[in-house]
């Protein structure tokens, strides 16, 4: 049900700081919720981990609890000195992962 | 009607009335609702004991939220994010919401810049903290208040 949507310039100077955007579908079920025709609580169903990769380098991630918001948004920034690929990962804690990728050439 | 009998009501009587229901409320939304001991427990936690300083990090939310559900949010850290100084990581920490850790960001010196934008969920009006750890193991800490029109946790 995920689906990802990620922002990467296309181009970049060497030695430039990029900002990158991403947004996930995710409805991030808070377990705090309630059913409202049984009363009963929702089981949380979240994705608690976000991790970005540059040319096979792990330089931003994050931990993520019930407090982020539905349809998961997050920017965040990159120095790039070389052409190459962004990777996104989300961990959904049920063990599901979705992925997206971005090339980027430097100049 | 009900007006008149708003107006015989003396403002003791209210006054009573009135804390008894807070009182009440206080004790509902505690059993829901972090307090802000639980999120100073959390912090200490997070920081091994350690106080950390005021500054450094920057926390920015809008002054009033209409929607507790969506709340664009923005950390960020006064680093240079070389390989020998460098902010590490920042964390959102509510005082208010069922629990408080939102969420930690992580950095590296590759990140540029100790920058990140996310949307939360807060319950009610609040005081959120961002607190952020450098590369040399000192923990800062940069706090706002937030003022909720409907709340976003859920009920």
């Amino acid at each position: 049900m995920a689906k990802a949507r990620v922002k990467v310039p296309k181009t970049a100077k060497a030695g430039e700081i990029i900002t990158i955007k991403t947004l996930i579908r995710h409805k991030m079920e808070s377990g705090n919720r309630k059913d409202k025709k049984t009363g009963k609580l929702i089981p949380r169903h979240i994705i608690d981990k976000f991790t970005a990769k540059y040319n096979g380098e792990k330089f931003f991630w994050a931990d993520w609890e019930g407090g982020v918001s539905a349809n998961p948004y997050c920017s965040f920034t990159c120095k790039v000195d070389k052409s190459g690929e962004f990777e996104f990962i989300w961990h959904d804690e049920k063990g599901e992962e979705y992925t997206a990728k971005a090339k980027i050439t430097v100049a | 009607m009900s007006m008149m009998k708003i107006e015989v009501i003396d403002r003791r009587t209210f006054l009573i009335g009135a804390g008894a229901s807070a009182a009440t409320l206080a004790a509902l939304s505690n059993l829901a609702h972090a307090t802000p001991d639980q999120a100073a427990a959390f912090l200490a936690k997070l920081t091994g004991g350690a106080q950390p300083a005021e500054g450094k990090v920057k926390l920015v939310m809008p002054e009033i939220a209409e929607n507790g559900a969506t709340v664009p949010t923005e950390v960020s850290a006064d680093s240079p994010m070389t390989e020998k100084d460098y902010c590490k990581s920042i964390s959102i920490i509510s005082t208010k919401n069922p629990k408080p850790h939102i969420c930690t960001f992580h950095f590296t010196p590759r990140s540029g810049k100790a920058v990140a934008k996310i949307r939360v969920r807060m319950a009610e009006t609040q005081e959120v903290w961002a607190v952020a750890q450098m590369s040399d193991g000192k923990w800062y800490i940069g706090k706002t208040t937030v003022k909720v029109t409907i709340g976003g946790c859920g009920g």
